[in-house]
């Protein structure tokens, strides 16, 4: 479980996020909703330690940010940032491989090697194994990046916007992914979406934001409705109810 | 593919000292040998230093242009020597045993290293750019200052510090060989064993942090290292600012690879075959009496333009 209590972080006079107090279950498919600088990205990367915090507490199971080793931290819990820096001259099996760094710091076994396998199968990326990143398409190189996130192999995975420059079939095979992640093996997925449809269809819990301040959480039938998308949203889109399934005006 | 070409470097290498050590020796080989060896040895740690300075520091800047050079890391090693002198005097200054003043400069070095070029690194938000503006504008400002206080100083005590202050390679001081090769070995040594954690490092500080590396340590770590290797080369044959970018550049389009395994010793290798290679040509080939390190910084200072304006393009 990830609690987060009384967190709040701003840039200079500016919040950007006031007295968040959260817990994300273990287990499952979370999804993180809201308009643009609602705090999402800055949530996320305070929770993967990427930025120091200033006030308010966050714990991943046992191990407290800020003060727990962050190689332990790194075993446990992975990110995928919004705009991810590229060492472009890497190939995509190099790239991969560094999934594994925390757990063999340089010398990867067997099973390190096996599991980079199966990460590039698994995000059908053996064909391009061998070229080097910059020679890729935006879609191509996101999900080598996914497939590192996946090598390295932590119960936390948290995704920021990971459907960025993903088409259609790419974006539903990663949704499907990260369900089937979810159940089977146990993960937790925190993701932030853009697309609420998304959300809707794939999230087992959704958690809303808007201008620094958590809004209304929950499963995604009892949250999602007009009101839901009045509020935090503003927009006027109305959610219509198909065979069992929540679609949202676009 | 590496593996080889490493070989292949070495083989020059190897044939680049033979040269060095044997042709136009005139005397007896009892005298000449350790009297070049030495030199030789000095040659060798320097090249070494410098180029894994400079892949070191360009790991952890994120850039293949900024070298220690360019930011001015020898310019301040130099004004650190030059301000000792100006504010001790020669007398006293020479009195201290060379090996006191050595390490003492040594520490100061690392010190105003980590200072100015530390909260440089540190900031969350790269900006190539401000950190390139102010290395050239610190290294100016090193460069004014030594240049003020030689002004300032009695002539003859500006013969002591002449000798830091040009690259030279044929009059190199070997008295201080010793100490040297200890500290640059052990840097050496260290840069090696933290070889993997800078491949991580090179994917970029979110990337570091997310696979449990602390950025801000590691920056801290190699800048002490950095500090150490360019003190040490200025101190044997004064600054020679293209060499790094020169010898790095080399080594990414020989051994294309993104591993400091295979970086490192590629760098040293191309490093000690220009140093060595270049001086057995100039010296003992060709007789010129032009210094090596015109035509290093010769090289050096156009691929520095060639890649300022290829990278400004893209």
């Amino acid at each position: 479980m990830i609690s987060v209590s009384d967190l709040s972080y701003g840039y200079r006079d500016t919040p950007i996020l006031t007295d968040i107090t959260l817990e994300i279950p273990k287990g499952g498919v979370t999804a993180l909703i809201g308009p643009n600088g609602a705090g999402k990205s800055t949530l996320l990367s305070l929770i993967a330690r990427l930025m120091p915090l200033q006030s308010g507490r966050i714990m991943v199971d046992e191990l407290k940010i800020g003060t727990c080793a962050s190689t332990d931290l790194a075993q446990r819990l992975s990110i995928l940032p919004q705009v991810p820096e590229i060492a472009a001259r890497l190939t995509v099996a190099e790239l991969v491989a560094f999934g594994r760094y925390p757990y063999h710091k340089g010398r990867p076994g067997a099973e390190d090697l096996a599991q980079v396998e199966t990460a590039i199968e698994v995000f059908d990326l053996q064909a391009l194994a061998h070229r080097s990143l910059d020679t890729l398409s935006g879609g191509q190189r996101q999900r080598a990046l996914l497939a590192m996130i996946y090598a390295q192999d932590t119960d936390y995975m948290l995704l920021d916007e990971p459907l960025n420059n993903l088409d259609i079939a790419a974006s539903r095979a990663l949704m499907q992914l990260l369900r089937q992640m979810a159940e089977t093996h146990g993960r937790t997925i925190v993701i932030v979406l853009h697309d609420i449809n998304y959300a809707a269809a794939y999230a087992d819990h959704i958690v809303t934001m808007k201008e620094g301040h958590l809004g209304p959480c929950g499963a995604p039938r009892d949250i999602v409705t007009d009101a839901l998308l009045r509020d935090v949203f503003q927009t006027d889109a109305k959610v219509r109810r198909l065979d069992g399934k929540m679609l949202i005006d676009v | 593919m590496h593996a080889k070409r490493l070989a292949f470097l070495s083989l020059a290498l190897g044939v680049a000292i033979t040269g060095y050590m044997v042709l136009g020796a005139r005397g007896s080989w009892s005298f000449i040998l350790p009297f070049r060896g030495a030199k030789l040895a000095a040659l060798l740690l320097v090249a070494m230093s410098i180029s894994t300075a400079t892949l070191l520091f360009q790991t952890i800047a994120r850039n293949r242009i900024l070298t220690p050079s360019i930011m001015g890391f020898d310019a301040l090693y130099v004004m650190i020597v030059t301000l000792a002198v100006f504010f001790l005097g020669s007398r006293n200054f020479l009195a201290i045993p060379e090996l006191v003043t050595y390490l003492t400069a040594l520490a100061v070095m690392v010190l105003a290293a980590l200072l100015l070029f530390g909260t440089l690194l540190l900031q969350t938000r790269e900006d190539i750019m401000r950190m390139m503006l102010t290395g050239v504008i610190l290294g100016a400002l090193f460069r004014s200052l030594t240049s003020f206080a030689t002004r300032m100083i009695d002539p003859n005590e500006y013969a002591v510090i002449q000798v830091a202050s040009y690259a030279r390679f044929n009059q190199i001081d070997t008295d201080l060989l010793g100490v040297s090769a200890l500290l640059c070995l052990g840097a050496l040594l260290a840069a090696w064993r933290i070889r993997h954690r800078l491949d991580v490092l090179a994917l970029g500080r979110e990337a570091a942090i997310n696979l449990g590396l602390n950025p801000r340590r590691a920056a801290i770590e190699v800048l002490i290292l950095v500090a150490v290797l360019v003190a040490v080369s200025t101190a044997f044959v004064g600054p020679i600012a293209f060499l790094g970018l020169l010898v790095v550049s080399l080594a990414h389009l020989v051994t294309p690879s993104g591993s400091h395994a295979i970086l490192l010793p590629s760098a040293a290798l191309i490093s000690a075959l220009t140093l060595v290679g270049g001086q057995t040509l100039l010296d003992r080939v060709l007789g010129l009496s032009t210094p090596l390190a015109v035509v290093i910084d010769f090289l050096g200072g156009i691929l520095f333009l060639a890649l300022l304006l290829t990278r400004m393009r893209r």
